[in-house]
């Protein structure tokens, strides 16, 4: 009897003291939010600006899934664009990447969230490699050189940073979901996609100055106009392998256009209902399920551990300085 | 027979016992982890987490209809008040966990999916400092818990081997 006892609260513990010899969420958000933290603010993505909208389904995507958002007919959305990086003042033109996140709350049940980003394809395939990479990033050129020169499987993100040009406007960018997701239909089957927004206009940075460039540029456009994407749905054939978000899929694969994304209003990040929501790609409605691959699985630990921070620093009143600006 | 919980309470003590201890290991395991089973072990946690709540309900409408042992008659009155605090806190920590926990994916708008069997609504427009209150409150019960649970299962086997007296056996 003794040992039994003994086992039931040993077991736990041995189980507990496996610390995880790979990176955890809090190492990777640590490192996300480097030196200096901005309090109330993402740890990374921290500086962009709410939008709102509808997505307008044409239903071509029925057949793959029974996700409600897809039926034909109209979701409202509120979203954000935003550049990456822990800074939430950073200067809209010089950060590398620019990105589109989406949340659906079709009803108490089923609600989904997007965040999406301009290139296709990360670099590497899974956390671990991830993490050397921002530390590299964060050693300066050479670092980042030899990070490349070590990584066969960034070539194909490489490809698309040499060809790269940044627009003038969010409006204008292609935003990718890099990670493959399965759509389940009715009858239970499975079809892995990728999906990306297609804009619908081209803008040319010429003339864009100041630390709000783009931001400055939304409010104008969308003073004047609506703006519009095109949300085109990559269907992967047996040849592509779901799992790894560095390799790029042929251009061959065929593409259906599930609607338009129509964005009408936007809001300053800390106004706007976009700040308190967590753009956690892993909350999905029924007919949309995650791949195995590893990034797209830790986004969910990472992103909870950087909402945790944020949360607890708003409500310990870190905004409010800001907010009454 | 009044030596002894009823076969029902012993079954429900057990089975939640090694329940809660599975829930709170998981719960420390999947908030340290980025693999690829991080969210897998998440749905369980939710879903086990609910049947936790459901069992706990069912478990305490049961003992109200169930004698109890007596304790130990050598136990000084305030010895027998802290082991009924002890009980009523294990009761009400085993409410409190998966409250917090469905009320704080409520706050963030994520709807909690129960073995895929059904769905738990969230709100519809989130609330970021609800959330951080019972994401906390969460975390800082489950420290609570295991602490507690420790102390509970040292006194269990205090009045075993070293008071020798009937208090774990009759839980057996
Ligand atoms: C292991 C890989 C990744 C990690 C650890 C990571 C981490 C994070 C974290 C911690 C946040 C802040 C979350 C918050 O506080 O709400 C964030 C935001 C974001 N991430 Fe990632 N991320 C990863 C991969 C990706 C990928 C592949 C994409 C694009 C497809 C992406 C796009 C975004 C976007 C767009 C946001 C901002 C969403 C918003 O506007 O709130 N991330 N990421
Ligand atoms: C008796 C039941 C439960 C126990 C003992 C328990 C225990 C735990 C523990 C120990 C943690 C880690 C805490 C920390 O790191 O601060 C945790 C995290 C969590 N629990 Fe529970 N839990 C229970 C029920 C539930 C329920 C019913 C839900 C949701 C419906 C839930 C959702 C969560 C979530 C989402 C996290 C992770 C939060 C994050 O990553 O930030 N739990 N739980
Ligand atoms: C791990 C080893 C454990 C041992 C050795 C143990 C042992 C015992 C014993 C001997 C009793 C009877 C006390 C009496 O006569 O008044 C008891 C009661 C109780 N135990 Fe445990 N227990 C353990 C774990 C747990 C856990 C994990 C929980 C819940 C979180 C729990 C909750 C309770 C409750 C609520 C009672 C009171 C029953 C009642 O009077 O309604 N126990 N336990």
């Amino acid at each position: 009897m003794k040992t039994i006892f003994m086992l039931g609260l040993v077991l736990p513990c041995i189980a507990l003291a496996q610390q995880p010899s790979k990176v955890t969420p809090q190492q990777f958000v640590n490192l996300q939010e480097g030196d200096i933290v901005h309090k109330g603010f993402r740890r990374a993505h921290a500086k962009g600006i709410c939008i709102s909208g509808e997505f307008l389904s044409n239903g071509s995507l029925t057949k793959y899934t029974h996700a409600k958002v897809f039926e034909k007919g109209s979701t409202p959305f509120i979203g954000r664009f935003s550049i990456a990086g822990s800074n939430p003042s950073a200067p809209d033109l010089k950060a590398p990447v620019r990105s589109m996140a989406l949340s659906f709350a079709t009803s108490a049940t089923q609600q989904w969230r997007v965040a999406m980003n301009t290139p296709p394809v990360m670099a590497v395939s899974d956390p671990h490699t991830f993490y050397q990479q921002i530390i590299a990033i964060k050693a300066g050129p050479e670092a980042i050189q030899k990070f490349f020169k070590d990584h066969p499987e960034s070539q194909d993100f490489l490809n698309w940073k040499s060809s790269y040009q940044p627009s003038g406007s969010f409006a204008a960018e292609t935003y990718n979901s890099i990670n493959a997701f399965y759509l389940i239909n009715e009858q239970d089957e499975k079809q892995a996609v990728r999906w990306h927004m297609r804009p619908t206009l081209t803008a040319t940075p010429e003339g864009l100055k100041g630390e709000d460039a783009l931001q400055q540029e939304l409010q104008q456009r969308l003073a004047k106009e609506d703006i519009v994407f095109d949300w085109v749905y990559t269907l992967a054939t047996e040849a592509d392998n779901e799992n790894d978000p560095a390799r790029a899929w042929p251009n061959s694969r065929q593409q259906i256009t599930a609607g338009q994304l129509v964005i009408r209003d936007w809001q300053f990040q800390l106004k706007g209902e976009c700040h308190s929501i967590n753009y956690d790609p892993l909350v999905l409605p029924e007919g949309i399920e995650p791949t195995a691959d590893p990034i797209l699985r830790a986004r969910s630990g990472a992103y909870a551990e950087s909402y945790r921070r944020r949360a607890r620093e708003v409500l310990n009143g870190a905004l409010e300085a800001n907010s009454n600006e | 027979m009044n030596n002894r919980f009823s076969l029902s309470m012993r079954i429900f003590h057990w089975a939640m016992a090694a329940l809660l201890i599975s829930l709170l290991s998981a719960g420390l395991l999947m908030v340290q982890s980025l693999e690829p089973w991080q969210i897998t072990i998440l749905g369980l946690h939710k879903s086990f987490g609910v049947l936790a709540a459901i069992l706990v309900i069912i478990r305490l409408l049961n003992r109200f209809r169930n004698m109890v042992p007596d304790l130990p008659s050598d136990l000084s009155a305030l010895q027998k008040a802290i082991a009924r605090l002890s009980h009523v806190l294990l009761y009400g920590f085993m409410l409190a966990m998966p409250i917090s926990g469905y009320l704080m994916q409520y706050a963030a708008g994520r709807p909690v999916e129960v073995f895929s069997l059904f769905r738990l609504p969230a709100s519809l427009s989130v609330d970021i400092q609800t959330y951080s209150i019972f994401r906390e409150l969460h975390g800082w019960l489950a420290l609570f818990l295991m602490a507690l649970i420790c102390l509970h299962a040292v006194a269990a086997l205090h009045h075993h081997f070293v008071r020798k007296d009937n208090v774990l056996k009759s839980m057996l």
